[in-house]
């Protein structure tokens, strides 16, 4: 691909201090603490396509949200945004339009006290993209008309609407800017199946007919396998699989990508004998040495516990696993 | 015969613009050692039919109509310290959030043994080694170092299997579970599931699995109810909900669920919301978002009827229609 990806992750990371109050700390003599929420990934999404990032909880999905439409400032690495610094980017409020995101709680995401006419022409408003008042509510009456409500829901407010309903309010607001690329932090985890397949429907449509970009969250595998052209696989911040969409639910390679695969209740309901993956995610505050998996990885060994794996291809995949480059994780 | 038996429940919550009809003439029984899993959208009762057989329905809400049964003996309308004694006792309960549900203040020990000894006839120090036992049994390691610790040095799986361990150390005959595995992480949701049904199967205990995964239903229940708008919409195996549902509100809900295995295209969705309690439509309450509505169902509400292996209220199966 020659053409400048939408957004562009090099060796990014993000650390949090979470260290006790000094005077704490030198009473107990404790040294300062640093959670890695993200450390070191790499990754582009080319226009127009779907990145999604799934993982377990605390594997630091939500934080590279943030990180690519610039609410983090990154602690080490670069985010280019189309071809540009994300934060000379964010800086220049016509770029700074191109991106939008979507949150997770529809409840907590939307004021209360305002009309939704007003949620939705917030960012037109603030971005000044468009001055004539009667101009905006005929805007806002089309976004909501393409989000599946009616322009007369405008006048409402939030609190009369159901979850998905308020989900479609937030896309509506995202779109308001006109945005290119779209960053969706688990936008249908809190909604019920029925509803969350009316969502993805629209998300969908919304990406062929206007051109978006999504960076795509998730901790659902099935979800994502529904809307990604390709798919990173995050484990305590770092991603441990990177790979076409497709490929990594017929050919999942490293260890943890099949540990989440397995876990997953059948609905099918082929009789087969899950093996739940032991234990459970360790803090990120003290991982464990080497492969950060190792403790729970059925084919560690002893160069797993004492070297960082790092990315290599592995077919048209990239794999962080020793495993995988030695070969031993022949399925 | 059944362990528990629901017979034409109504739950109402009178509120000043009149009378809110939140569960209408929700049967049902669970025999010994069955897992009835319970299904449905936000809003479909699921939640409440449990919260009515553990007697912890939220005030105003009160049962207005029906029995609850355990044993053959009526549970619904005991004063409220002897539906504690039962609460426990023979009804285990496991809630959502394993936060809310364990007290921060004490440690993980001294809530199971509080609950043994006010259940059992143990001492205190049987009770203890006991809940050893049981914290060993829902697979937290080194349980006898761990015992005395707080719920908020344990990770979020490791507290829903105490809570689980809470439930079940009384030996009930019936856990009503609700939501148990929806605040893990798939990983851990596998792990505690797998719990769960091995504890059932061993100890013989019947379990009500309230959850709004199918998955997690298809792997654990031997029947389920699919539940719409506060009434049993279809019930039956649930191979046969799953594969091969009868209503159409559990065709859509079964549709919507996006598969594993391949990509589609476009979902199948059901288009619309559910409705309010306070707009619930006349007939059938799903009516409205019916693809094979016809005109019997705007008038006349349907009842549970034979619909080959499962039972459902809709007029598709009524006698004389095809």
């Amino acid at each position: 691909m020659t053409a400048t990806p939408m957004i562009a992750a090099d060796d990014v990371a993000r650390y949090f201090d979470v260290s006790k109050p000094l005077i704490q700390r030198i009473v107990a003599r404790e040294g300062k603490r640093t959670l890695r929420a993200v450390d070191g990934i790499s990754f582009e999404i080319p226009k127009g396509t779907t990145l999604s990032l799934v993982g377990e909880s605390g594997c630091g999905k939500s934080t590279v949200a943030r990180l690519m439409v610039g609410l983090y400032p990154t602690t080490r690495g670069r985010v280019m945004f189309d071809g540009q610094d994300l934060s000379q980017a964010r800086a220049d409020s016509k770029q700074r339009s191109r991106m939008q995101m979507i949150f997770q709680d529809p409840y907590a995401s939307l004021n209360p006290r305002w009309r939704v006419v007003d949620i939705v022409a917030e960012p037109i408003r603030a971005f000044g993209l468009i001055e004539d008042k009667q101009a905006i509510l005929t805007r806002v009456g089309e976004l909501l008309t393409q989000v599946g409500l009616s322009p007369l829901d405008g006048q409402k407010y939030p609190h009369e609407f159901s979850g998905g309903q308020r989900q479609r309010i937030s896309i509506a607001r995202a779109l308001s800017s006109s945005p290119e690329f779209l960053v969706c932090d688990e936008p249908t985890s809190a909604l019920d199946v029925s509803v969350q397949a009316q969502i993805l429907n629209l998300m969908k449509e919304l990406q062929s007919r206007l051109g978006l970009t999504y960076l795509f969250i998730s901790h659902n595998l099935a979800v994502v396998r529904q809307v990604s052209d390709r798919i990173g696989v995050m484990y305590l911040g770092k991603l441990v699989e990177l790979s076409p969409a497709e490929s990594l639910f017929q050919k999942p390679r490293h260890p943890y990508t099949r540990a989440l695969m397995e876990a997953i209740p059948d609905l099918e309901m082929t009789g087969r004998q899950r093996i739940p993956v032991g234990g459970e995610v360790p803090s990120p505050i003290s991982p464990p040495s080497g492969c950060t998996f190792h403790p729970r990885c059925p084919l560690a060994n002893a160069r797993c516990k004492a070297e960082v794996p790092v990315m290599k291809p592995a077919g048209d995949a990239m794999v962080a696993c020793h495993a995988v480059e030695e070969g031993r994780a022949t399925a | 015969m059944s362990l528990l038996q629901v017979k034409n429940l109504r739950v109402e919550f009178p509120t000043r613009r009149g009378t809110l009809v939140a569960l209408d003439d929700v049967s049902f029984d669970i025999a010994p050692g069955e897992v009835l899993g319970v299904v449905g959208e936000s809003g479909a009762g699921k939640s409440m039919t449990g919260a009515a057989i553990i007697g912890l329905l939220e005030p105003p809400g009160r049962i207005a109509k029906g029995e609850i049964l355990l044993e053959g003996r009526r549970i619904d309308n005991l004063p409220y310290e002897q539906m504690r004694r039962i609460r426990g006792r023979e009804i285990g309960a496991i809630f959502q959030d394993p936060l809310t549900t364990l007290n921060p203040l004490y440690t993980i020990g001294r809530q199971l043994v509080e609950t043994m000894t006010t259940h059992l006839p143990i001492t205190p120090a049987e009770a203890r080694e006991k809940a050893i036992g049981w914290l060993e049994l829902v697979g937290i390691p080194a349980a006898r170092e761990r015992i005395d610790s707080y719920p908020h040095e344990f990770s979020g799986g490791m507290r829903q299997r105490v809570v689980i361990a809470l439930a079940l150390c009384a030996e009930p005959k019936l856990i009503v579970a609700d939501e148990p595995t929806t605040a893990l992480d798939v990983s851990i949701q596998a792990q505690v599931i797998a719990m769960l049904k091995t504890l059932a199967r061993e100890k013989g205990t019947a379990m009500m699995l309230v959850t709004h995964d199918m998955g997690v239903i298809a792997e654990t229940a031997d029947r389920v109810a699919v539940m719409y708008a506060g009434r049993i919409a279809e019930i039956g195996p649930v191979r046969e909900v799953v594969r091969q549902a009868r209503h159409p509100y559990s065709q859509g809900l079964m549709g919507s669920i996006p598969p594993l295995d391949r990509r589609v295209e476009r979902l199948q969705q059901i288009d619309g919301a559910m409705p309010r309690l306070t707009a619930i439509p006349k007939g059938c309450a799903y009516n409205p978002r019916c693809p094979k509505v016809f005109s019997r169902c705007a008038v006349e509400r349907p009842e549970l009827m034979d619909a080959g292996t499962t039972r459902a209220a809709c007029w598709l199966y009524a006698e004389g229609q095809s």
